[in-house]
């Protein structure tokens, strides 16, 4: 049991007291920013990011596990007390916990959320335990072509999985790589898209292209749209269940990891499809249909539990492979960069004491996540009733500061409120975010590796294609774009719903 | 909210006016296509007098990029004109049915600059007050008395929170001189 020697001694780092509180504040901090309406887990790490500039990558990570975890939850408190979900993963959460909340039994909602959360997130990191090292053993010799090919493939991904419009999706990558491109060139030192510009040379840092699409965006789009006199929070006590409802719920707890785990490892958008499908998978098993729709417990336990699941098998994919399949994923990545840290199948070996810190404060910020959850949930209630003026301006402060610490220049400011500009357009017009946010942080990276393997292969296009791993991946690839034209077919045969 | 909109001109250019603005997402396609031009420009004028390593030379990627930005403002174009529509994002906050408040958003985009000419000369502490009281009041909040002393309490915690305790330094201006 290699992994598990690891893991007991990442459990030596998480469990210094100072890591301990660092993993405490991410928590808390994660999930009162989590809570806040409009903020989903995405940005909410985005504007934390500078929280961790000035510490060491250790306590940085374990700070951001908790930041993670803590926002996820946080977004699930949000939709069951006011029925308006900010991200799509917490739009199940909203289905059955709202009604339940409306009908006096918030307590019990938040309750079965909570321990959905905790019981999938156990699940769900015990899983990365036991997958991530094998993963990353069987990783360990790929090389550039393969790379490039798992680059692609998350291109691809977030392009045509995710969204209503795979040109909006295409175009709103296209966007990302051209951030990507500004600067000098890695391999030869070339000026692109600088225009003779000392501080574009810098290239655009990847903080200021997360938060000014996530937040800034966001701010001003809300602006432009503000609901005025918005929906009113349901006041709850401190969350509790009876024996009946655990009774109900624990079997749900159970089974949602078993779906939102594998969901959570391939780029599939996340929890948004997990949680969907764990809600379906309940409502067919419950003995208690007519429940349904006005606010049955499984259907907040399941999807919870699902949810947070995937984002354990999230960062499998991202610390095995490199390869970011949501949001926050992207930002995580982001984060390591700013270290210097490239995530990949190397990371075990270079960095045990990082991964497998980071690995064992999940577990610590799942119990304390548990154990401050429960009895704060009245004052994170309360946080719900922030009147939405504070709240924006509040996110475009932080935004501010994120982007001026990191390189103390006032033209970042200018950059950070440009690239919100662009945010703003691009939600006007249904441009998806995620690939711009995943073109700028994985372009330069897939770049390197297609000319590594050309260089390799003297030029010739085989050199992409000469392993069996990246054949694999390419075979997907083709399924994923194929996968339209399959569903015209079989849509073809049966006559048409909607136009 | 008080400016309403006079329809004076003649019936065909109203018609023409309201066909642009059912397809300004053609604005799109044009920064698209303007986009993908510049990047090609920037790449095929670039000398590449490095010795290059390999046959992919600093300026592949960047045609590529380039001549993928204009092809998807073709197709974005065509679909626009088919009547494909994005669709604009929905939130917690947000209420589509309202036509977009602009006078809101160009406030909040100066207070912002406003703010970050502030932080040099002022410090931190003073801009990020004027950032978040600007802003708050910009998305119609009109708290006199209770706004600036959030905004300066905010602004402040943060400072000595980020540069003290957390090590990221911001600069105090000679307000924090004084203190």
């Amino acid at each position: 049991m290699d992994a598990f020697n690891s893991l007991m001694g990442g459990f030596g780092t998480a469990l210094t007291p100072l890591n301990l509180l660092w993993a405490a504040l991410g928590v808390l901090l994660g999930t009162a920013i989590g809570v806040l309406p409009g903020i989903g887990p995405a940005m909410a790490v985005a504007l934390l990011l500078p929280v961790t500039y000035g510490l060491d990558p250790v306590a940085a990570f374990i700070m951001f596990a908790g930041i993670y975890y803590g926002a996820m939850f946080g977004g699930s408190t949000t939709s069951i007390l006011l029925n308006t979900p900010g991200e799509s993963a917490a739009v199940v959460a909203a289905m059955e916990g709202n009604p339940m909340a409306k009908a006096g039994r918030g307590s019990q909602a938040l309750a079965a959320a909570a321990i959905g959360h905790f019981a999938g997130g156990m699940i769900g990191t015990i899983l990365l335990v036991i997958l991530a090292p094998t993963v990353a053993d069987l990783a360990v010799d790929i090389g550039a072509p393969d790379y490039f090919a798992i680059m692609v493939l998350a291109f691809i991904a977030v392009t045509s999985v995710l969204g209503s419009s795979r040109i909006r999706g295409l175009a709103s990558l296209l966007i990302g790589l051209t951030i990507g491109l500004v600067g000098l060139d890695q391999m030869t030192g070339q000026q692109r898209l600088t225009f003779g510009s000392l501080q574009l040379a810098d290239g655009i840092d990847v903080v200021i292209v997360a938060v000014g699409l996530f937040a800034i965006g966001e701010a001003l789009w809300v602006a432009a749209h503000l609901r005025r006199g918005g929906a009113e929070p349901i006041p709850v006590g401190r969350p509790w269940l009876g024996r009946d409802d655990v009774k109900r719920t624990w079997k749900s707890w159970l089974r949602g990891p078993l779906i939102g785990f594998p969901f959570g490892a391939i780029p599939a958008g996340g929890a948004e499809i997990p949680t969907f499908l764990s809600y379906v998978t309940e409502k067919r098993l419950s003995k208690n249909k007519d429940e349904w729709g006005k606010g049955a417990i499984e259907g907040v336990a399941g999807p919870e539990s699902a949810a947070s699941a995937s984002a354990a098998g999230t960062l499998v994919s991202m610390l095995t492979l490199g390869l970011p399949t949501t949001a926050v994923a992207a930002v995580m990545l982001a984060a390591f960069q700013q270290y210097g840290i490239q995530p990949g199948p190397l990371l075990f070996d270079r960095e045990p004491e990082l991964v497998w810190g980071l690995i064992a404060s999940l577990f610590v910020g799942m119990v304390l996540l548990l154990a401050l959850n429960l009895p704060l949930a009245p004052v994170w209630a309360k946080l719900l009733r922030i009147p939405r003026p504070y709240l924006y301006a509040g996110i475009m402060f932080f935004a501010a500061v994120g982007a001026y610490a990191v390189g103390g220049e006032v033209i970042d400011l200018v950059t950070l409120l440009v690239i919100g500009l662009i945010g703003f357009g691009m939600r006007r017009y249904g441009l998806p975010i995620l690939p711009a946010v995943i073109g700028v942080i994985l372009g330069p990276n897939a770049e390197q590796q297609l000319r590594r393997a050309l260089q390799i292969s003297d030029g010739s296009v085989t050199g992409l294609v000469n392993t069996p791993f990246a054949v694999t991946v390419y075979a997907v690839i083709v399924l994923l774009l194929a996968w339209p034209l399959l569903k015209l077919l079989v849509s073809r045969r049966r006559p048409r719903a909607d136009a | 909210m008080t400016t309403t909109r006079t329809d004076s001109s003649p019936a065909p250019a109203a018609g023409r006016r309201s066909w642009l603005r059912e397809h300004s997402e053609l604005g799109v396609c044009v920064m698209l296509l303007a986009l993908g031009a510049l990047v090609l420009t920037d790449a095929l004028t670039m000398d590449v007098d490095i010795t290059q390593r390999g046959p992919v030379g600093p300026k592949t990627v960047p045609i590529v990029v380039g001549i993928g930005l204009l092809v998807i403002a073709a197709l974005l174009a065509v679909d626009v004109l088919r009547g494909g529509r994005g669709e604009a994002e929905g939130g917690e906050d947000v209420d589509l049915s309202e036509p977009a408040d602009w006078r809101t958003v160009l406030l909040l985009v100066g207070i912002f600059l406003g703010a970050a000419a502030l932080i040099e000369p002022a410090g931190f502490p003073v801009a990020g007050a004027v950032l978040f009281w600007g802003a708050a009041f910009a998305l119609g909040s009109r708290r006199v008395d209770r706004d600036p002393l959030i905004a300066a309490v905010l602004s402040l915690i943060t400072y000595v929170v980020f540069d003290k305790l957390l090590g990221v330094p911001l600069p105090g201006g000679p307000l924090m001189g004084v203190l």
